[in-house]
C-alpha cells in the first residue's frame, strides 16, 4: 500500500468548533462555492447580498421533509457568503437546499420568502428529475434538489485535443434525440451512454466536433401544452430552460437514477476525445427557467433576485430573451457565476468550447443597453481556464439585437453566421440577385469578419431552430400545429422550397430534385471557408414532417432514425465523403480570407470567380451560376466548384491549369450514384480538358491537380 | 443496507467475497479490508457476485483499491458482477478501468475458439 492512503492528515479544520442543531459545524471556506466535501464533512458556501438569514435544508436523499434546518450564525457569513462546514454527513445520501429570509418588494427588486427552499446555484448534482418523462411528484415542497457530489474522475491521459477552430467539422446534436429512436439499438436509448454507442458512426462520417444542445439540468415536464391532434403530452425537449447551471441534465444519463450522470457523461467526453472528437456544449445564460412574475421560485429569484435579473424600474422583468426573464450577465456577481460555470465544465468536464445561446444578451447592461465594451465578453475572452475553448455565439437575441459580424469578439469569439444560412438557402432555391452575396459568403464571409479570420464564421444551412435539411427542400411553410400553438410558433422567414410539392410526395422527379437540391446544399457548405456545422441526421435526410420548430416534441419528430442509415445511404455516402474532401484541401479552410492574390507557385489567385466563361463571373441579378476556383500553396491542389441554381443547364468554360495539372471531377450533382461523388484523391481526369456540362440545380467539385499525384 | 465480507485463500491467490451494497456507508470498512490484502501482494479476486448495488462510493473505493493494486504490481479482478451493476459500471465508465472475471473468461474462451480452427484459417 502506498502511503498515501494509509496517511492519516490530521488539519486545524477537521474539527468542528460549533454545534447547530444537534450537528457539529465550523466555519465554512465562502470559496469555492456549493457543497464541498472536506475533511470529516461537507462545506457549503452560498451568496446573497441582501438576505438577512439564510437556513442551509438538508434531507436524507428522496425524503418529503428535511431531517435538518441549520441556519447559518452570524460569524460564518464572510461578506455577503454564507459558509459552513457540516461534519458527519453521508454526502451521497443527502439534498440540500437552502431558506434565504430577506424583503420581499418586487418594486425595489427583492423576493425573499423564506418558506421556500431554494436550489444552490452551483449544485453540481440535481435530484428531483431523474429519469426522463417521469411524472414528477408535484406535491413537494422542493422540487430541484441540490446533491454534493465528488470530483475525482479518472481521466487517465485525457488532455484536450485542441484542433484549429478552421479544421473543425461541428455537428449539433441532441443528446436524447440522437439515440432514443427505437432503430438506434443501443443499450440505454436516450442517454450519454447511448450516444457514446454511436462514436463509431461519428467517427466514420468523419465530424471532429459535436455540439449538444443543453445539457445542464432542466426540466422536460415544465411544458403545460399538449398535442392538439394526439392530446399527447409535450415537453420541454430542446432544453433550452435551465434550471441549474452546474449539474449535468440526469435524464440524459442511464444511471441518473443512482445520481451517477456526471461520470457518464464525462466517459461520454473521454471516449469523444479517444475518438478525436472535441465537445462543445450549447450553453444558455440569457434566461433561466424561473421565467416572470408568474414563474417558479427555484433559486436566483429567492437568494437574490436584483443581483440575477435585469429588472424594469418597478420591478418587473426585462424579457429581451423571449422567455420571460433575462438574466443580469454584466452585474460583477453573475459574470463571475458564468465565468465559474464554464470553467466547471473546462475543468472538471474537459469541455472543449460553447456555443452561447442569444449571446447577444450578454453584451447588456443591467437596464438593457448594449456595452460597447461588455465586461463578461472580454473576461470570458481572456480568462486563463478557458484561454483555448472555442466561444462561439449566437450573436443576436429576441429584443431585436442583431450582431453578426459585431459581436465583440477580443479575438477571440466565433458566431452563428446566420447571413451565410440566409444567402445560400436563397440561392439554392434559385432566387435572383443573390450571385454577389454568395461569393461573400462561401469566400468566408470578409464583409463581417474581416480583422477576425474566417474561422469566425460558423456556417451553417440548418439547426436545430428551424427546417432539417430535407425540409428546407420539401415545404414551403412550416407545419407546427402539433406544438398546440396554432401553427404561429417558429420562424416564417424559413427561405425554404419544395420542389414542387409540399410535403412527401411519390413524384420521382421531385424527389430526385430534393435529393440533388440537399445534394448541393451540402457541397456548397463544406467547401466554403469558415467552420462548417452539419445538423445531425442532415446526412441522411432526417425530416420534421414540416415542423420548424420541434421544441416540445419528444418524438419521432425530433428523434434521429437510424433506419435511414441504410435507407438513405447514398446522401450519408455523399456526406463523408465532402467532409473528407474538406480535410484534404488545406484551402478550404485557410483562416486568412483569400484576397485574389497570384500564389506564386501556380500563376493563380489564392481565389478566382468564373462563371459560364473561365474568368467571367455574371454577377448580373438573374445570374444563378458562379465558380469559385481556390488554390493554395506549395503543392497544393486546385479546388474548382460550380454552382447552378438555375433550373437550366450550363456549358462551363473551365480556367486553363498550370504545370502539367488536369481537371479531374471529384462531385456532380447532377450525375447518378455511385458517380455524384468520388472519394478524394480518386477524382476520374476529364476528358475534355476545357469544358464541363453543369446540369440544372447542380453542384460541380473539380480537383486540378498532376494525374499520377500521390493523395 | 449492510456488507458483509468473507474471505478465502487458496493457493492462486485470496477471494474475498461481499455480500450487499457497497455505498457510501460501507465502503469505508470494505477499504479497510481490502488494502491490507492488496498490501500481502497475493493476487485477489473480489467476487461481487451477491452485491446487489454499487454506490458512485463503492465505485469510488472499488477503483482506488484497484490503483492502490497496480501501484503494488498486485493483479486484482473483479468477478460475479450482477447484470444491474455491470450496466452501471458499463455506462459510467469504471468497467473500463477493471480486470473482470468475465472479460478473463471470454479472452480464454476466445483463445480455445481461435485454437481449434487453425486450419481453417490457414486455408484462407
Amino acid at each position: 500500500m502506498s502511503e498515501s492512503s494509509s496517511e492519516q492528515v490530521l488539519r486545524v479544520d477537521a474539527y468542528p468548533t460549533h454545534e447547530v442543531g444537534g450537528y457539529r459545524v465550523r466555519a465554512g471556506k465562502p470559496f469555492p462555492f456549493g457543497a464541498n466535501v472536506v475533511p470529516g464533512g461537507v462545506s457549503f458556501s452560498v451568496f446573497s447580498d441582501q438576505a438577512t438569514s439564510m437556513t442551509l435544508v438538508i434531507y436524507k436523499r428522496g425524503e418529503p421533509e428535511p431531517m435538518a434546518e441549520l441556519e447559518f450564525p452570524q460569524e460564518f457569513r464572510t461578506g455577503s457568503v454564507f459558509a459552513m462546514t457540516v461534519f458527519g454527513l453521508d454526502h451521497e445520501n443527502i439534498e440540500y437546499g437552502y431558506r434565504a429570509d430577506g424583503p420581499y418588494d418586487p418594486v425595489t427588486g427583492h423576493r425573499f420568502d423564506a418558506r421556500q427552499v431554494l436550489s444552490d446555484p452551483y449544485a453540481r448534482l440535481i435530484a428531483g428529475r431523474d429519469v426522463w418523462g417521469v411524472e414528477p411528484d408535484r406535491s413537494r415542497g422542493y422540487q430541484y434538489r441540490s446533491r454534493v457530489c465528488l470530483q475525482d474522475f479518472d481521466w487517465g491521459d485525457d488532455t484536450p485535443l485542441g484542433i484549429p477552430a478552421e479544421d473543425l467539422v461541428v455537428y449539433e446534436t441532441h443528446v436524447r434525440g440522437f439515440t432514443r429512436h427505437p432503430s438506434s439499438q443501443v443499450t440505454a436509448p436516450g442517454t450519454f451512454a447511448g450516444l457514446r454507442e454511436k462514436i463509431p458512426y461519428l467517427k466514420e462520417l468523419g465530424i471532429n466536433c459535436i455540439e449538444l444542445l443543453p445539457v445542464f439540468e432542466f426540466d422536460e415536464s415544465d411544458n403545460p401544452r399538449h398535442n392538439p391532434e394526439t392530446g399527447e403530452q409535450l415537453f420541454d425537449y430542446w432544453g433550452y430552460n435551465t434550471v441549474s447551471f452546474f449539474a449535468p441534465k440526469a435524464g440524459y444519463a442511464a444511471t441518473g437514477r443512482y445520481g451517477m450522470q456526471g461520470d457518464e457523461f464525462r466517459t461520454l467526453i473521454k471516449d469523444l476525445h479517444a475518438a478525436g472528437i472535441e465537445v462543445i456544449l450549447d450553453v444558455v445564460f440569457n434566461h433561466t427557467a424561473e421565467g416572470n412574475e408568474q414563474g417558479p421560485t427555484i433559486s436566483f429569484k429567492g437568494l437574490d433576485n436584483a443581483t440575477y435579473y435585469m429588472l424594469t424600474p418597478e420591478g418587473y422583468y426585462f424579457n429581451f430573451s423571449g422567455t420571460g426573464n433575462t438574466v443580469n450577465c454584466n452585474h460583477p456577481v453573475v459574470r463571475n457565476f458564468v465565468l465559474d460555470c464554464l470553467r466547471h465544465w473546462v475543468a472538471d468536464y474537459h469541455i472543449d468550447g460553447f456555443r452561447f445561446d442569444l449571446a447577444a444578451i450578454l453584451g447588456r447592461s443591467a437596464d438593457g443597453t448594449p456595452l460597447p465594451n461588455p465586461p463578461l465578453l472580454e473576461l470570458l475572452a481572456y480568462d486563463p481556464v478557458l484561454r483555448h475553448t472555442k466561444l462561439i455565439a449566437e450573436a443576436w437575441d429576441a429584443g431585436g439585437l442583431y450582431e453578426v459580424g459585431n459581436f465583440p469578439a477580443y479575438g477571440r469569439w466565433a458566431e452563428w453566421n446566420g447571413k451565410y444560412r440566409d444567402t445560400v438557402r436563397s440561392f439554392l432555391k434559385g432566387d435572383p440577385g443573390i450571385t454577389g452575396e454568395l461569393a461573400t459568403r462561401v469566400a468566408g464571409s470578409p464583409d463581417l469578419y474581416s480583422t477576425r479570420g474566417t474561422s469566425a464564421s460558423v456556417n451553417f444551412l440548418t439547426a436545430h431552430d428551424g427546417f432539417s435539411l430535407a425540409d428546407l427542400v420539401s415545404y414551403n411553410d412550416k407545419h407546427n400545429d402539433a406544438n398546440g400553438e396554432g401553427n404561429n410558433d417558429g420562424g416564417n422567414d424559413n427561405a425554404s422550397w419544395n420542389c414542387g410539392a409540399e410535403g412527401p410526395t411519390d413524384d420521382p422527379e421531385v424527389n430526385a430534385l430534393r435529393l440533388r437540391q440537399m445534394k448541393n446544399a451540402l457541397a456548397i457548405l463544406f467547401t466554403s471557408q469558415g467552420i462548417p456545422m452539419l445538423l445531425s441526421g442532415d446526412e441522411v435526410a432526417r425530416t420534421q414532417q414540416g415542423n420548424n420548430n420541434t421544441y416540445c416534441q419528444d418524438n419521432e419528430l425530433s428523434w434521429f432514425d437510424w433506419s435511414q442509415v441504410d435507407e438513405n445511404s447514398e446522401l450519408l455516402r455523399f456526406t463523408r465523403e465532402m467532409i473528407a474532401f474538406r480535410k484534404h484541401h488545406r484551402e478550404l479552410r485557410s483562416t486568412s480570407h483569400p484576397t485574389g492574390q497570384l500564389r506564386d507557385s501556380l500563376g493563380l489567385p489564392d481565389i478566382s470567380w468564373h462563371g459560364e466563361r473561365a474568368w467571367q463571373p455574371d454577377w448580373s441579378a438573374e445570374s444563378r451560376l458562379l465558380a469559385v476556383a481556390r488554390c493554395g500553396t506549395g503543392d497544393d491542389d486546385v479546388v474548382y466548384a460550380a454552382m447552378n441554381s438555375h433550373w437550366e443547364a450550363h456549358d462551363l468554360e473551365l480556367p486553363a491549369l498550370p504545370g502539367g495539372r488536369s481537371w479531374h471531377l471529384f462531385a456532380d450533382t447532377g450525375a447518378e450514384a455511385p458517380y455524384d461523388i468520388r472519394t478524394p484523391g480518386a477524382e476520374v481526369e476529364l476528358e475534355n480538358a476545357g469544358k464541363y456540362l453543369i446540369g440544372p440545380r447542380s453542384v460541380v467539385i473539380l480537383v486540378g491537380r498532376t494525374p499520377d499525384a500521390d493523395l | 443496507m449492510t456488507l458483509n465480507v468473507k474471505e478465502r485463500r487458496n493457493k492462486a491467490g485470496t477471494v474475498l467475497v461481499a455480500i450487499g451494497e457497497i455505498n457510501s456507508e460501507t465502503s469505508g470498512s470494505l477499504l479497510q479490508t481490502l488494502l491490507p490484502l492488496v498490501r500481502e501482494g497475493r493476487p485477489l479476486r473480489i467476487d461481487l457476485t451477491a452485491v446487489t448495488y454499487v454506490s458512485s462510493a463503492g465505485l469510488r473505493t472499488l477503483l482506488v483499491v484497484y490503483r492502490e493494486a497496480q501501484h503494488a504490481g498486485v493483479a486484482v479482478t473483479l468477478y460475479g458482477v450482477s447484470e444491474e451493476v455491470r450496466f452501471v459500471m458499463s455506462a459510467t465508465g469504471f468497467l473500463d478501468f477493471f480486470s473482470t472475471g468475465e472479460a478473463e473468461a471470454a479472452a480464454a474462451k476466445t483463445a480455445a475458439k481461435a485454437a481449434a480452427k487453425p486450419v481453417a484459417r490457414a486455408a484462407r
